[in-house]
């Protein structure tokens, strides 16, 4: 046995020396994985297509705005009741009867919901 | 799901694992299977089988080196081919070119024949020994590496090659007295 490859690890070492792949090799991974790649953006594209045409989806697209709505209405009508109902001394010293406390109530609610939907759409 | 700038990312990352590791898993493919034909579509699929759990695996890995995993996908890629064929790799791998060494003087020839000697006793170790030796030699990989690849603990992976080694030294040893190991 030569003297170079005395100890074991060191001739493992020679034996087992990593190997330089080909350079067919790479061209090639590197195709499959743009195709890959490509392959895969179009079928989200396609699959996002199909959900959108797909009625059974509808529902749930349509969920998302409509709490919205609920939940923004909500709050504008309290906010609404709830200004109204600070001037409630006020009126009740004003009025002239329980019809006409009714009215003015009623009145006062019109135009904190004015003010409300005012503030909500600046740009109107 | 992922938006279109994490996709490139991912993509970018990807690339820049493939670009590290390519040599890594084509020698350890090359050394499992024993010819460059099966090492190069072992390679691949390896590559392919990674690109499709990529993301999983670089959120798990909690920013640690991909390469065990990696060499992972390959080990688990070799073991199907070895089941799907039935067959164990081939012994004649230094005629595929892994040793180049020129023959021209009797010194230079006995070191090739001493790499030859050395093979043979690699392709006749248990499966986990031989992989822990090609990951160890021709990948470099430390123990703590090999341990994540071969899914052991580091003790377990400390012991594996040290008995790899000492199994080989063994086969080796009876080879060139002519006894045979097997």
């Amino acid at each position: 046995m030569s003297a170079q490859f005395q100890d074991i690890e060191t001739r493992l070492r020679a034996a087992l020396a990593p190997i330089e792949p080909p350079t067919h090799l790479k061209q090639r991974v590197e195709t499959t994985l743009d195709n890959l790649v490509e392959l895969a953006a179009d079928e989200l594209e396609a699959w996002e297509l199909a959900a959108i045409k797909d009625p059974r989806n509808w529902p749930r697209a349509a969920v998302g705005p409509a709490a919205a709505v609920v939940v923004g209405g909500g709050a504008a009508v309290g906010l609404v009741l709830l200004r109204t109902q600070r001037k409630r001394h006020k009126r009740r010293a004003a009025s002239r009867g329980a019809r006409d406390l009714l009215a003015r109530t009623l009145r006062d609610a019109g135009r904190e919901a004015l003010k409300v939907f005012d503030d909500l759409t600046p740009d109107r | 799901m992922a938006t279109a700038p994490d996709k490139a990312k991912l993509d970018a990352d990807f690339s820049a694992l493939y670009k590290a590791h390519l040599k890594d898993v084509y020698s350890y493919s090359y050394y499992r299977v024993g010819n460059h034909h099966d090492a190069e579509d072992l390679t691949e699929q390896t590559f392919l089988q990674a690109y499709r759990h990529f993301a999983r695996a670089q959120k798990e890995s909690q920013g640690r080196p991909l390469r065990p995993w990696l060499i992972r996908i390959a080990h688990n890629l070799a073991a199907n081919y070895y089941r799907d064929r039935s067959r164990r790799p081939q012994t004649n791998i230094d005629d595929a070119g892994a040793i180049s060494t020129p023959h021209t003087t009797e010194g230079l020839v006995q070191d090739r024949d001493d790499l030859a000697r050395i093979l043979r006793g690699v392709q006749q170790l248990p499966d986990d020994r031989r992989e822990a030796l090609i990951m160890r030699f021709a990948l470099g990989m430390d123990n703590r590496e090999i341990a994540r690849a071969l899914d052991r603990t580091d003790g377990a992976t400390k012991v594996l090659i040290h008995r790899a080694i000492r199994q080989l030294e063994d086969i080796v040893h009876a080879d060139a007295n002519g006894t045979g190991a097997d």
